[in-house]
C-alpha cells in the first residue's frame, strides 16, 4: 500500500468539527454536522455520497466560498478566511465565459497572471491538446456539447498548475470511454506533480480506481460514514483497476456504507 | 465506442454551429409588406382630391415631388445632417455617461437604492418638457438640442447598465476570484462583458429617443434641422413639406434600426 496517509503529520486541508446550516424561509438546514476530516498534501481523496448530502458544500468552504457555520476549515496549517487562490476548483455548474472562445477561456488563469497572449497561445494549445478538443478552440461554449464544456473547464482548472485541485464531479456528463481516458490522463498529471486532490465523485468505480482514500459521506446532514483506505497498488491502470483483487472487498464495504447513509435519512 | 461518443458530439456541435437556414416566410413576408406599402399609397392618393382636400393631407405624389425638389437642391441632407449631428453628440455624450455612472452606482447597494426614487422622478419627466427649460439656459443654437438627446439617451443606457452589473453570475465571479484576480480585472473579463448586452440594449432603445429630443428641440426653437424642417413647412401650410419631413424621419429611423439590429447580430454572435 503506497497511497498517502493522512494520519502522517501536517494535513494540507483540515475540516475540524465542521457545521454547516442554511436558513431557507426561517428554517434552519442542517447540511453538515459535526464533521472531521484531514487531506494529507499529494492525496488523492474521493468523496462519494448521495446527492444533496453536502459534498458540493464541503469543496466550497476549502475554496473559501462559503465558510462553516460554526468549527473550521483550515488550508496549510491556516484557517481558510477569504477565497482561497492556492487551490483550482472545477465546479460543478459551468463557469466558462460564453462571450469567449474555447481558448480564451482556458487562457483565462494566464492572462491574469499577466502573460503575454504570444506566451499563452503554446500553453493554452498543449492544455487543449490533453483534454482533446484540439480542433474547438475558436468555438463558444455554447456550440459545445456539456461533456466538452466539463473538459474545456478542465483545462483551464489545470493550466494555473496549483499546489491543490477541487474537482466536483468533473466526468459525470462524460460517455464512459472518454472518462477512462480523463481518469488515466488525471492520474499521469497527478502522479507526475503530486498535486493534493480532493475529488467529489457519484461514481464508486471511478473512487476506487483513482483514490488513495475514499471518503463516504452519509445523507444530509453529512457525516463520515467511512474512509476507505484503497490498497490497490499504483500505478494503475483505469482500464485494469476493477478486475484487482482488492477491489470487490472495497466496492462492497463502500457500498455498504452508501446504504447506511441511505437508511439514516428517514428521520427528519 | 469512443469514436461514436466522439462523432455524435461533433454532429450537435456542427447543427448548433451551422447558420440558421433563412426562414422560407421572408420573401413572402417582403412580398407582403410591398403590397401593404403599394396598397395604403394608392388609397391615400385616390382619397387626395376626391374624398378630402389635399390642403389636409396633400398627396403621395405632391410628397414625392417636394421631396425630390429638396434632395435635388441639396436642403434635405443639410437640414438631416444637422439632426443627425445633434443626435450623435448627445447619444455619445449621454451613452457615455449612462454607462460611466450606471457602472458606479452599480458598486454600492446603498448608493443604488438611496437614488432610486430620485433618479426614476427625473427619467419620468417628458423629455420634450424640459426643452423650453434648455432653451432659455443654452439659447436657440445646438446645444439645448445635444443635451436633449443626451439626456434621453442617458436614462435609458444608466438604468440598463445598472440592471447588467446586477445580473452578472456569481459563479463566474467566485471562478474568476479564485484564480487569483484582482478586482480592475473582474470588471473587464468578467462584469463588463456580461452587463454588455444590457448595456448595449440601452443604446439601442435610446437612440430613437435621442432623435427625438434633437427634433423637438429643433422644432421650438431652430432655423436648421428635420424638425425645424417641418414646423417651416406647416408654418406656411405646407402640407406636402410636412409629410416630406416626415417621411424623411421615418427613413432614418428605419435605417438606424435595421443598422442597429445588424450590429447587435454582429456583436453578440457568441450568443
Ligand atoms: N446556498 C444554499 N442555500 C440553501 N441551501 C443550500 C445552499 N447550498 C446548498 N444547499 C443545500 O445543502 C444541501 C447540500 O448541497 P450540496 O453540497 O450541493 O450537495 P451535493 O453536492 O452533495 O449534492 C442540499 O440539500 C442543498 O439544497
Ligand atoms: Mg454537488
Amino acid at each position: 500500500m503506497t497511497g498517502t496517509r493522512a494520519s502522517g503529520a501536517n494535513p494540507l486541508i483540515e475540516f475540524k468539527a465542521v457545521h454547516k446550516s442554511f436558513f431557507v424561509r426561517g428554517q434552519q438546514f442542517d447540511v453538515v454536522r459535526a464533521l472531521d476530516l484531514a487531506v494529507a498534501p499529494g492525496e488523492f481523496l474521493c468523496i462519494v455520497g448521495p446527492s444533496g448530502s453536502g459534498k458540493s458544500t464541503l469543496l466550497n468552504m476549502v475554496a473559501g466560498l462559503g465558510p462553516p457555520s460554526t468549527g473550521a476549515v483550515s488550508y496549510g496549517g491556516r484557517p481558510v478566511s477569504e477565497v482561497n487562490t492556492e487551490v483550482a476548483y472545477l465546479t460543478q455548474h459551468d463557469t466558462l465565459l460564453p462571450w469567449r472562445t474555447v481558448a480564451d477561456n482556458v487562457g483565462v488563469p494566464l492572462e491574469l497572471r499577466g502573460m503575454a497572449a504570444a506566451t499563452r497561445r503554446p500553453l493554452v494549445q498543449a492544455a487543449i491538446d490533453a483534454i482533446g478538443l484540439a480542433g474547438f478552440e475558436g468555438h463558444y461554449p455554447r456550440q459545445l456539447s456539456g461533456g466538452m464544456r466539463k473538459r474545456a473547464m478542465l483545462a483551464r482548472t489545470l493550466i494555473q498548475d496549483p499546489q491543490a485541485i477541487l474537482m466536483d464531479e468533473p466526468f459525470g456528463p462524460l460517455d464512459a470511454q472518454l472518462k477512462l481516458m480523463l481518469q488515466a490522463e488525471l492520474m499521469a498529471l497527478w502522479a507526475r506533480s503530486r498535486k493534493t486532490i480532493m475529488f467529489v465523485t457519484h461514481d464508486i468505480v471511478e473512487a476506487i480506481t483513482l483514490a488513495d482514500r475514499v471518503v463516504v459521506l452519509s445523507a444530509r446532514p453529512a457525516r463520515v460514514n467511512l474512509i476507505e483506505t484503497i490498497a490497490i497498488p499504483r500505478p494503475r491502470d483505469v482500464h485494469r483497476t476493477r478486475f484487482a483483487p482488492e477491489f470487490e472487498t472495497h466496492y462492497e464495504r463502500i457500498w455498504a456504507a452508501m446504504e447506511l447513509g441511505a437508511l439514516a435519512q428517514v428521520p427528519a | 465506442m469512443s469514436a461514436t461518443g466522439l462523432r455524435s458530439e461533433e454532429a450537435l456541435e456542427q447543427g448548433v454551429a451551422m447558420p440558421r437556414p433563412a426562414s422560407r416566410g421572408e420573401g413572402r413576408v417582403l412580398l407582403l409588406r410591398t403590397v401593404t406599402l403599394v396598397v395604403a399609397l394608392a388609397l391615400w392618393q385616390a382619397l387626395s382630391g376626391n374624398l378630402v382636400d389635399p390642403f389636409w393631407i396633400s398627396s403621395p405624389l405632391a410628397v414625392g415631388a417636394k421631396l425630390w425638389l429638396w434632395i435635388s437642391t441639396g436642403v434635405l441632407f443639410r437640414h438631416l445632417l444637422v439632426t443627425i449631428e445633434e443626435t450623435a453628440v448627445g447619444f455619445i455624450v449621454g451613452g457615455v455617461c449612462g454607462v460611466v455612472l450606471g457602472g458606479l452606482v452599480a458598486q454600492s447597494r446603498i448608493l443604488q437604492r438611496t437614488i432610486d426614487p430620485f433618479v426614476t422622478a427625473v427619467y419620468g419627466i417628458p423629455k420634450v418638457a424640459l426643452a423650453p427649460l434648455f432653451i432659455m439656459w443654452f439659447g436657440i443654437g445646438l446645444m439645448p438640442k445635444f443635451v436633449l438627446a443626451g439626456i434621453s439617451v442617458f436614462f435609458l443606457v444608466f438604468f440598463n447598465t445598472l440592471a447588467g452589473a446586477r445580473e452578472v453570475d456569481s459563479s463566474m465571479v467566485d471562478a474568476l476570484r479564485m484564480m487569483g484576480a484582482r478586482p480592475a480585472q473582474i470588471h473587464r473579463i468578467v462584469i463588463l462583458p456580461a452587463s454588455f448586452p444590457f448595456i448595449f440594449l440601452g443604446f439601442k432603445l435610446g437612440l430613437p429617443y435621442g432623435f427625438v429630443g434633437a427634433v423637438a428641440g429643433e422644432m421650438m426653437a431652430s432655423n436648421e434641422g428635420i424638425g425645424f424642417l417641418t414646423q417651416n413647412s406647416a408654418g406656411q401650410y405646407d402640407t406636402a413639406g410636412v409629410f416630406a419631413a416626415l417621411t424623411a424621419l421615418m427613413t432614418v429611423t428605419v435605417l438606424l434600426d435595421a443598422g442597429l439590429a445588424r450590429l447587435e447580430r454582429w456583436v453578440f454572435r457568441w450568443r
